[in-house]
């Protein structure tokens, strides 16, 4: 089936780039301020997110002929909280180091509301595949913000990428304390979502221009 | 009254410690981040957000009391610790739903001021993350209690004051792609260097 395909990739793409949560909706973000000032605690909480967006949407859109609508916050609650309970029992056994670190922000994954944003507003009413692509491209889209936030605030903070020091780190770098605390967090993203948006609009302008007056 | 002494003064003071600890120096929203997409949306008018604070901060003291209450007396004895994340959301999510009907048969006027305010509590990360970082820290129930009030004044106090300075800001000149979310989360990120200078008042 060609037509589903092609809407699969759209909807993969539109949520990875033209309706990027953070750039457009500035959703969620509060884990994208507070596990980025080490980029390996980041990367392990970037794929949680996409694992549990990715099968919720997937999940929710299996079930929607089932669900009833009144309690259907509930029941994607619910979905939600089975996946990111794996999501915690893996990190405890596998990154104990980490989950000390991020522990409740892991559990917080629940109320991103990505996750819920997408069950609720398109897998509730479209089929499995375009749904789990949906949900995965919103979680890709939020994780590479993420990262990006990660890649500014650990070498500024720590002098230090994926924890490998930069070369002759001691000679010439001197760490910026506050990249690490949280004020560093607001004002990386601050800057991150200003620059999104003065592309969009200027992108939104080019086209106007384009287009013949009226 | 006479003076308190012994290990009851010693509790009341480790009370206060994380009465104050949970709404200054780990203010929940500028040194936890939660509670942001509220705070980013609610935070243009002072009226809504004194009243979103309000329900917020009675919210998570309840819910966090109830939490502390399930999981010391409930989860722990049965080793059922990873079945947290469920009570949780579930003790939030049907206390907000009573705590709207009851509104609802109580004080109809109260219910439309709060209206749209109550659903948005059950998402709010602040009231589960207050939970989360209580299990964390191994707090009891009056502890859930005390922490779960000051966590939720703390967010009441930032977004009350980020209602303030927005409201100013309406006359300011910013660069249009800034305004909105860009400029607010400048602003917190200044409130929050200020809440740094909490920091040394609570001896961990």
């Amino acid at each position: 089936m060609p037509g589903t395909a092609a809407q699969a990739k759209k909807a993969l793409v539109t949520e990875l780039w033209d309706d990027n949560p953070i750039f457009r909706q500035v959703l969620g973000i509060c884990s994208a301020l507070a596990v980025t000032n080490l980029m390996f605690n980041t990367l392990l909480m970037c794929l949680g997110l996409i694992w549990a967006t990715a099968l919720t949407s997937a999940t929710v859109s299996a079930l929607r002929s089932y669900i009833p609508p009144r309690v259907r916050m509930i029941a994607q609650v619910l979905i939600i909280a089975a996946y990111v309970i794996v999501v915690d029992i893996v990190f405890r056994a596998q990154f104990p180091d980490v989950h000390r670190a991020i522990g409740p922000y892991v559990g917080l994954i629940i109320t991103n509301c990505i996750i819920m944003g997408r069950a609720e507003a398109f897998a509730i009413k479209n089929p499995v595949l375009p749904s789990l692509l949906d949900g995965f491209g919103a979680a890709l889209g939020y994780s590479g913000v993420l990262m990006l936030v990660a890649l500014i605030r650990e070498p500024l903070g720590f002098g230090t990428v994926f924890g490998l020091p930069l070369p002759a780190r001691e000679a010439w770098w001197h760490s910026w304390t506050i990249m690490i605390m949280p004020p560093g967090a607001f004002f990386v993203l601050a800057l991150i979502v200003w620059a999104a948006r003065a592309r969009a609009m200027r992108l939104d302008a080019a086209k106007k221009a384009k287009e013949p007056p009226k | 009254m006479s003076q308190p002494t012994g290990p009851e003064a010693g509790a009341a003071i480790h009370l206060l410690t994380v009465l104050v600890s949970a709404a200054l120096t780990d203010n929940i929203l500028l040194t936890r981040f939660l509670g942001m997409c509220s705070f980013l949306a609610i935070s243009r008018q002072m009226k809504a957000a004194a009243g979103l604070g309000l329900a917020v901060t009675f919210v998570t003291t309840i819910t966090c009391a109830v939490n502390a209450a399930f999981y010391n007396l409930v989860l722990k004895p049965h080793g059922l610790e990873s079945l947290q994340l469920i009570l949780f959301i579930v003790v939030i999510a049907g206390f907000v739903q009573f705590l709207e009907m009851l509104i609802e048969r109580v004080s109809l006027p109260l219910y439309y001021a709060l209206g749209i305010f109550l659903p948005l509590i059950t998402v709010n990360c602040a009231v589960l993350g207050a939970a989360l970082f209580m299990t964390n820290r191994n707090y009891g129930v009056a502890e859930g209690l005390v922490f779960g009030f000051g966590s939720g004044a703390g967010w009441m106090l930032a977004i009350v004051l980020m209602a303030g300075i927005r409201e100013r800001l309406k006359n300011a000149q910013i660069p249009p792609a800034l305004e909105g979310p860009g400029i607010t989360l400048i602003i917190t990120g200044i409130i929050a260097l200020g809440f740094v200078g909490f920091s040394g008042m609570v001896q961990p």
